[in-house]
């Protein structure tokens, strides 16, 4: 969930800034495919060329036994990669149903949706807490040990725990719908980066830059607004990026715990468990929450484009 | 051919590919070095000073002209470990000790332990850093780091010192230091230096000849003769010799003799 | 306006109020009676914790070695194909992009398709899932740390006649060092979190993510959330350990050596 490189030492999952998109764009793509390409050659060659039954360590050939060290290659267990694609043009199941293609975009639309309202949940309330801890030191020391080890600690293990409370409020009368929970386990785990990198980059201007601010008798409010603000731009777009990427990973697996209906969560359990008689079909929303993680990314890549203003001169790896 | 050639340069020329078209880094350079010399290359940027010591170093391949050290080619002596470098940035590796990155080139061409030892402690006294073997970089100021830069290119006891600006990014009085050490050490050790630097005063307190370089394209202009007629001390740079020769140099740099407001 | 540092005792204190804060505002919202059922007091979790530790442990065991193996193996994987990548320009092209993409993507959705592949009574589905998750951020610091000798130590090294061997185990080696801890520290955490969550997705029905479903699904709110604790002990524990790892590496051979 992080593509940040640190400095060896640095605490926050968060990191500095990425160098923009520029010129090369069009390398770097080729590069993308071609990398994609060798991935499923790799995958045919193997079922090609592997043995028919995988290899097993420490079995007595029994159905279950012993740990598999490579998978059968077997159509059941490894599909063609051309029958994945082919499978998602087949109706979802049989007769008139549509194509799978477009329950899964669908139902990754509906999980996406979520995770997006996650997501600004999560950057609202993450940059609030930011800017309440630049403010005051203290508010700094007392939250942000604990906002470092939420980074750390497994709190999405949470989200049964989250689901069922709200299932509970809901009986109790008051309105809880499901994709509530969702919404919230995601927001939930998009605030931790945002609030450490909105705090590191409010952080970020030098003693130069607050001198200037300060000769010019600046406030409080508008040192934020016209230099912190600013300068916390790219320390905050992979903070955002990083966001999205956890509030897309909190809605499936909120899903996933729920049952949602009309999420892909459920969708990948769902035929999951009908592999056996219809292997191709659990990669179609595989393929799903794999576009909605890049589409995740590129919104932010394009909120980055709009801010390009105030990342001029940043570092390049 | 007389083996008192340290450095030998004929026709010497590299040429970079950019971007818009090549650029002539250096072009027609005619030079003999003899053993024993001090050799200063000075002017301004671009005028190809570093490029021609990096092709002394075989840490670039010149585009033309030929180039012996000594008789052998520059990829041999570099291979036969004939010279030692030190650059502007000392590039200590900061997880060693200074007696470790004195030792480097000794360890990396397998020298027993006892003897690499017994050569960091004469290095280490050579550059008066003795008390300072077991600190590491870090904790060293820019001067000091410096020094072990000077140490450690001096380890194998190389006949050939080449030296990029070692002393560019110090304070004036800690230059003025060194320089005197440098002096000190290129006399007692009897190398030839090459040596390259922006700084007029030091090219002429320093060297036997300074070679006057100006770019587009880089290329000698002129070869000033800079012998001191006495030991190289704080008392040379106040001597009216030396005062005249920095001028000799400065007015080669500019291209034309300045006029003294007096002389008009 | 620059604030000054606070005191080292504030900085010690502050978030041991906050904690305790905290657990009293909980304890004291369970107690007014107000709260759900699913939110008990945090001392009956507490006694949970305790009367089912063996439970616990034997779960967490489950999970922290499915992280561990993700983590061991991702983190090898990642050396390698870094290693690859920094020395030849077509393995630096390809990977660049699907790492960036793995990077982005929810990597415990492809929980479902390798428990097919492997058989739903294996842990290697979730173990697969940690690796791949420990080797992004492996991968990416470690490949940046080869990338980090700077060119006058590298002609230094040319200039002294050093074979490539000896260039990369004194120069590029110790150089990358720090920042491959570095990523296995992060990926620590990152494997934890994906070896549990992988347990939502399918498999053999043991480990804490599974216990927490099904504790939380049954309402028996107190177990659930021990559950839940014996996760965050795992989280902090590898943290911890890989923590140590990189603040040894770090002071033996990063730049910043506290001075003598």
């Amino acid at each position: 969930m992080t593509d940040q490189v640190l400095i060896p030492g640095a605490t926050e999952v968060v990191g500095a800034a990425r160098p923009s998109r520029g010129r090369g764009m069009a390398a770097r793509i080729g590069w993308g495919v071609a990398g994609v390409t060798a991935v499923v050659v790799l995958w045919e060659l193997y079922k090609f060329l592997g043995p028919a039954d995988g290899v097993t360590v420490g079995g007595d050939g029994s159905a279950g036994s012993g740990v598999i060290l490579l998978p059968r290659t077997h159509d059941r267990a490894m599909p063609h990669a051309w029958d994945m694609v082919a499978r998602m043009f087949a109706p979802t199941s049989g007769g008139d149903t549509p194509p799978l293609i477009l329950s899964v975009l669908q139902a990754a639309g509906t999980t996406l949706g979520l995770a997006a309202l996650g997501w600004l949940i999560g950057v609202v309330v993450g940059a609030l807490l930011g800017i309440a801890m630049q403010r005051w030191r203290l508010v700094e020391a007392g939250l942000l040990p604990w906002i470092v080890v939420s980074q750390i600690v497994p709190l999405i293990a949470f989200a049964p725990v989250v689901n069922a409370l709200g299932t509970q409020i809901d009986r109790s009368g008051f309105p809880w719908p499901q994709w509530l929970s969702v919404a919230l386990i995601a927001s939930y785990l998009a605030f931790f980066p945002v609030a450490v990198g909105m705090l590191r980059g409010l952080d970020a201007p030098d003693a130069l830059h607050l001198d200037l601010m300060r000769s010019g008798s600046a406030g409080w409010w508008q040192t934020l607004v016209h230099l912190r603000l600013p300068a916390a731009v790219p320390h905050l777009l992979p903070a955002l990026r990083l966001a999205a990427a956890s509030a897309v990973v909190g809605a499936v697996v909120a899903e996933v715990s729920i049952g949602l209906r009309g999420g892909i969560g459920r969708m990948l359990i769902q035929l999951a468990g009908q592999a056996s008689s219809d292997p191709a079909a659990p990669w179609a929303p595989t393929f799903g929450t794999v576009a909605m993680g890049l589409v995740a990314a590129l919104g932010v890549a394009l909120i980055g484009v709009a801010l390009h203003r105030f990342r001029r001169g940043e570092d390049t790896a | 051919m007389t083996t008192t050639t340290a450095v030998r340069a004929r026709g010497l020329g590299k040429v970079f590919p950019s971007a818009g078209g090549e650029v002539i880094a250096l072009t027609d350079v005619d030079l003999d070095i003899a053993a024993g010399e001090f050799v200063s290359l000075i002017g301004p940027s671009g005028c190809g000073k570093s490029t021609l010591l990096r092709l002394i170093a075989d840490l670039d391949t010149p585009t033309g002209g030929e180039l012996t050290l000594a008789g052998k080619t520059a990829r041999q002596a570099r291979l036969d470990q004939d010279y030692g470098i030190a650059f502007q940035q000392a590039g200590l590796l900061p997880w060693r000790t200074v007696a470790a990155n004195i030792a480097l080139p000794l360890e990396l061409h397998r020298w027993p332990r006892a003897r690499r030892e017994a050569r960091v402690a004469e290095l280490a006294a050579l550059v008066g850093l003795t008390d300072f073997v077991g600190r590491y970089p870090d904790q060293l100021s820019g001067g000091m780091q410096q020094r072990v830069a000077i140490a450690r290119a001096l380890a194998a006891s190389p006949r050939l010192l080449l030296m990029d600006e070692p002393f560019g990014a110090l304070d004036e009085m800690t230059r003025e230091r060194l320089q005197s050490e440098l002096a000190r050490i290129a006399a007692e050790t009897e190398a030839t230096v090459v040596f390259v630097t922006h700084s007029i005063p030091e090219a002429v307190f320093l060297s036997d000849r300074v070679v006057v370089m100006s770019p587009r394209p880089g290329r000698i202009t002129e070869v000033i003769d800079t012998r001191p007629g006495r030991a190289r001390d704080d008392l040379l740079r106040e001597s009216p010799e030396y005062f005249s020769r920095v001028t000799a140099v400065r007015e080669a740099l500019h291209g034309a003799p300045l006029h003294r407001a007096n002389e008009r | 306006m620059t604030a000054a540092r606070l005191p080292g005792w504030v900085r010690l204190l502050a978030p041991l109020v906050v904690g305790i804060a905290g657990l009293a505002a909980w304890y004291a919202f369970v107690a007014s009676g107000s709260a759900p059922r699913m939110l008990p007091d945090p001392f009956a979790v507490a006694n949970e914790f305790v009367e089912r530790f063996g439970l616990i442990a034997e779960a967490a065991g489950i999970t922290g070695t499915n992280a561990l193996v993700g983590l061991v193996a991702g983190s090898l994987l990642a050396i390698l194909f870094a290693a690859l990548a920094a020395t030849w320009r077509p393995v630096d092209g390809m990977t660049a992009p699907l790492v960036a993409a793995l990077a982005v993507v929810p990597i415990v959705a492809l929980t479902p398709i390798f428990n097919t592949m492997f058989g739903a009574s294996s842990q290697f589905g979730r173990q697969a899932v940690a690796g791949i998750a420990a080797f992004v951020p492996v991968f990416v610091n470690t490949l940046r740390g080869l990338r980090q000798t700077r060119p006058v130590q590298r002609d230094f090294f040319r200039a002294t006649a050093a074979t490539g061997g000896q260039t990369f185990l004194r120069l590029t080696l110790p150089t990358a060092l720090p920042y491959l801890v570095t990523g296995v520290r992060v990926a620590a955490s990152l494997a934890v979190i994906s070896a549990l969550v992988a347990e939502y997705f399918g498999g053999p029905a043991d480990g804490i993510g599974t216990a927490i479903a099904t504790y939380a699904k049954s309402g028996r709110a107190s177990l659930a959330w021990a559950f839940v604790g014996g996760g965050i002990v795992i989280g902090l524990v590898f943290f911890l350990v890989t923590s140590l790892l990189e603040r040894l590496v770090v002071r033996r051979l990063g730049a910043g050596r506290p001075p003598s």
